[in-house]
Formats: C-alpha cells, sequence, structure tokens
C-alpha cells in the first residue's frame, strides 16, 4: 500500500462510484502522480491491495455491472451495514423509510422501475414521520444526486451503485421476489422476462442484448419458448 | 449503523432487520461526563476486550469520521463518545490512537484535533493536491481553486485582510461575489459560510466600524492543509518572481514548513 493506492481510494470515496475505464485512467494517473509501478491489466490486482487493507474496516472496493448499459463499474461499498442504515449519511428515520418503500416499489414491479406518482403515495403510508409532497419530491432528487436511484422520464430504478451495495440486502430481503438472471446469474431487478407461466425466468436487458444477438427466432434459453419481448440494442 | 453488531457480510446473516441508525446531526450535550481516560485506565479496559472488540469499534469510528467529514465539518469528541464509542468510552485513547493510524496508513488522511479545549477533530488530507486533469473527479474540487486564491491573497498581505480586498481580488478574476457564478453558485455564501464551516477561513467582524466590516484570517484546517512555500512558488510563477524576494513571506512559510506542515511522504509502506 503507498499513496498510489491512497489517492485511488480517496478519488472512490470521493466518487462512491466509477466505470471501468475511469477506474482504469485513474489506476494509471495515480502512480503516474507517485512514481509507482503500472502495469495495464493490473487494476483489480492494484485493487486487491486495497482492498486487503480496507477489509479490516468492513469496506470493499466491488466490482459490478450496470443493469442499463451491460458496463462494469467499481463502487465502494460498506460491508459492516449491507442494508439500508449504510446510507446513514444525512438521512433521517422517514426518509430511510421512504427509500425502503421506494426499493419495495421497484424491486416488486415486473420491470424494476417506480413511478413518482406510486413513490409519493406510499410516502402517505410512513410510520415514522410523514413526508410532504414537496419533501418527498425533494428527497428523491438527493437520492438521485447521492447516486442510489436513476430517474428517466418520471420512473425510478436502483442505480448500479446502488445494486452493488446492496445486493446482499437485497438478495436476503426480497427472497421470493428478485430474480437472478438466467445468462450472468446476478441478481436483475431490471430485465425482461419469460412469460411461459411455467417458466418465468429474468434476463438483464444487456445480457438479452448479448444473448439474442444475430438470432432471428430468439428462443427462451430456460424453456425453449418463443422470447416475445424486443431484443434491445446496446 | 453504529447500532449494528452484525459485521460479517454472508447474505444469511443478514438477517437485516430495518432499522436505521441515522447519526443525529449535532446535539447540544457537552462534554461533561466525559472525562480521558488514564493510561492504566486505558490498559485494564483492554484487558476486558477481545482484539476483534477492540478493532470493530475502532472500524466504527473510522466510518464515523468518514461519513462526517465528507462535508468537512469540525467532529465533536462528545458525539464521537455519544454515537460510537459509547461503552468503550474507557478505552477512548486507545481507539483514537488506532483510527489515526488508520487514517495516516490506508487512507492518507490526518486525524487532527484542532481544538484541544473543546475536543474537535477534523481529517486533513496527507497527499498533495494535484492540479488539472485527474481522469475522474478527484477531491480537489474547482471551488478549491477559489480558496487558494483567497488564502494566496490573505498570507500575502500578513495574515488580515479587509473582506473589500478580497471581493476586488474576486472580481478581477471574473468571480463576482453579488452574481451567482456558474460554478460556485453563491460565492459570497461559499466563502464566508462554507469556507468557513470546514475551518478554511475565518471571518471576523471588525469591532467599532460603521457600516459593518468583516476581515479575513487563515483557518485551522488551512494552517494544516495548505502548504505556504506552494503559494509562494505558486504566485512566483504567476508573476516571474523569485519567491524568495517576498523575504517576510518566505521566512514565514519556511519556518511554519516544519511545525504544522504534515509531509505526505511519512506515510508508512506495506
Ligand atoms: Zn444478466
Ligand atoms: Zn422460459
Amino acid at each position: 500500500m503507498n499513496d498510489s493506492h491512497r489517492r485511488f481510494l480517496q478519488t472512490m470515496m470521493y466518487n462512491a462510484i466509477v466505470d471501468e475505464k475511469g477506474a482504469r485512467s485513474l489506476y494509471r494517473h495515480c502512480c503516474e502522480i507517485h512514481n509507482t509501478q503500472h502495469t495495464p491489466g493490473h487494476l483489480d490486482k492494484f485493487i486487491d491491495t486495497i482492498n486487503s487493507q480496507l477489509q479490516p474496516l468492513f469496506m470493499q472496493i466491488r466490482k459490478g455491472t450496470s443493469e442499463d448499459t451491460g458496463d462494469q463499474f467499481y463502487a465502494l461499498v460498506n460491508m459492516a451495514v449491507t442494508d439500508v442504515t449504510r446510507m446513514s449519511s444525512g438521512y433521517a428515520d422517514n426518509e430511510l423509510e421512504l427509500f425502503v418503500k421506494t426499493m419495495d416499489l421497484i424491486v416488486g414491479s415486473e420491470n424494476g422501475t417506480a413511478s413518482s406518482t406510486d413513490i409519493l403515495n406510499s410516502a402517505d403510508t410512513l410510520t415514522t414521520k410523514k413526508l410532504k409532497k414537496s419533501e418527498t419530491q425533494h428527497l428523491l432528487s438527493r437520492l438521485v444526486q447521492d447516486k442510489w436511484l436513476n430517474e428517466k422520464g418520471g420512473e425510478y430504478t436502483l442505480s448500479t451503485r446502488c445494486i452493488i451495495e446492496m445486493e446482499p440486502y437485497i438478495s436476503t430481503m426480497y427472497q421470493d421476489q428478485v430474480k437472478v438472471c438466467q445468462i450472468c446469474h446476478s441478481i436483475a431487478i431490471q430485465g425482461q422476462i419469460c412469460e411461459n407461466p411455467m417458466c418465468g425466468i429474468k434476463i438483464h436487458n444487456p445480457c438479452v442484448a448479448r444473448y439474442f444477438k444475430g438470432r432471428p427466432e430468439p428462443q427462451c434459453p430456460a424453456c425453449n419458448d418463443f422470447w416475445p419481448h424486443e431484443i434491445p440494442e446496446i | 449503523m453504529t447500532q449494528r453488531k452484525r459485521l460479517s457480510n454472508t447474505p444469511s446473516s443478514s438477517q437485516a432487520k430495518r432499522q436505521s441508525g441515522a447519526f443525529p446531526a449535532q446535539d447540544d450535550d457537552d462534554d461533561v461526563t466525559f472525562t480521558q481516560p488514564s493510561s492504566t485506565q486505558v490498559q485494564r479496559g483492554l484487558e476486558k476486550l477481545t482484539p476483534a472488540q477492540v478493532d470493530q469499534k475502532t472500524a466504527e469510528v473510522v466510518q464515523f469520521f468518514l461519513v462526517k467529514a465528507q462535508k468537512k465539518i469540525p467532529i465533536r469528541r462528545a458525539d464521537i463518545v455519544k454515537h460510537v464509542v459509547k461503552e468503550y468510552k474507557n478505552i477512548y485513547p486507545e481507539i483514537i490512537k488506532r483510527a489515526t493510524q488508520t487514517f495516516d496508513k490506508v487512507f492518507g488522511l490526518k486525524l487532527v484535533e484542532i481544538d484541544t479545549k473543546n475536543h474537535l477533530y477534523i481529517l486533513v488530507n496527507k497527499l498533495d493536491p494535484v492540479e488539472g486533469d485527474s481522469p475522474i473527479s478527484a477531491p480537489a474540487n474547482p471551488k478549491m481553486g477559489l480558496l487558494f486564491q483567497i488564502l494566496s491573497v490573505v498570507f500575502m498581505k500578513g495574515g488580515v485582510v479587509r473582506e473589500n480586498v478580497i471581493w476586488n481580488t474576486l472580481k478581477k478574476l471574473r468571480v463576482d461575489p453579488g452574481e451567482k457564478h456558474e460554478e460556485f453558485g453563491d460565492v459570497k455564501k461559499v466563502v464566508t459560510e462554507e469556507f468557513v464551516r470546514q475551518k478554511y477561513l475565518e471571518y471576523v467582524r471588525i469591532p467599532h466600524t460603521e457600516p459593518v466590516e468583516y476581515e479575513f484570517r487563515w483557518g485551522q484546517r488551512a494552517e494544516i492543509e495548505v502548504s505556504k512555500p506552494k503559494i509562494l512558488e505558486f504566485l512566483g510563477e504567476l508573476h516571474e518572481v523569485d519567491p524568495k524576494s517576498w523575504s517576510q513571506q518566505y521566512r514565514e512559510a519556511h519556518a511554519s514548513q516544519n511545525s504544522s506542515q504534515p509531509s505526505s511522504s511519512s506515510s508508512s509502506q506495506r
């Protein structure tokens, strides 16, 4: 562990999540600044060194995949608290409760999204302390800003950071609801579902794109039924 | 998160209770209940605990600091004891010692008690800021350039400067405190509130002035985190002057260097 590792870690703390390309150039940059050995392709080894120091602190730089693009990301996660308490940095109890309700809505939905209307409605059912409509809206934009949620046209999804950090929590808390991607075997929140009621497997959109690429008659990899969804292009 | 006892990450063990351990902001009760334990008390306390317990408590304290330090606001000992250290307060000095080592060794940060009377801590970066092109946004954000300008002026003018001087300097750099800046927003607020809260600047009313006037000084964080020789070097390059020609500032910069500057090379190597 030297200053190049420390600078890398500081930048990870500041950004919380960095895409693979960014992480690779950050690795080179940190090594250049501190005149340390830079070996292209050894990013994961470099990160392992940092992780060995972070382990006693129950923190880790963890790799994960974006459900939107299929790109790889690195996130600094806190393993001591794989549940929502992780976000304790500045969120009040009722705000955390609303975030949990939002996760409930997103994970419980078929396509992994929740509309702002549904979230606002669920704010009425808070048991801790009610949130006004404007407060809820403000909270939602903060959650987006802090990279816990993504928003697009009034629809909210779990961010890559959120999924990387909370995967263990989501798998446990939503055991009966959450599915594992048939292709990459990670949990799948957003994706396409086989319409055969006996099957019902789920595949991430980028995994769908990769798997069915160049197949004119897409079939479910589990039950061989026709795959009725539009194949996204990534 | 301070309330959690579970520290393993296997999904089966995350029988995640939906409890929220949001750190309360700041509370008013002060430090009176806490007296620094003696080294024998610490020793005796440590004997009753397993190394794993002490490690875990240290990890919690480190995380508490990291969360709090994101906003660069000083952290009160009273809050650390109350929200994290709790029943381990008899070994408080040992935990702070270990947290300090961790910040140094792992994060390149220095834990500094800036106020030994009110027991306030800040985390100071031991790594030198890098100008310009980090491939992804680095902790040294654009506001730091603004701050650096102000600190330079204050330092060159002998340590205290009336606010008008600062505002005029900034206006010359096309940063008008009266207007909304596209990058900094409300400049006056950033300078007189944010930088002050973060202990980079002191902004104090000058007594007996009508209308009311304020002056700027370096804050405690700046004294520790910002290198005066670097400022001179920077200004020297800017004005094409040998920094030594500012003899008084040069002497001061190199005199204070040893006492308060954390050296970035002293971090332990693994
Ligand atoms: Zn997948
Ligand atoms: Zn199927």
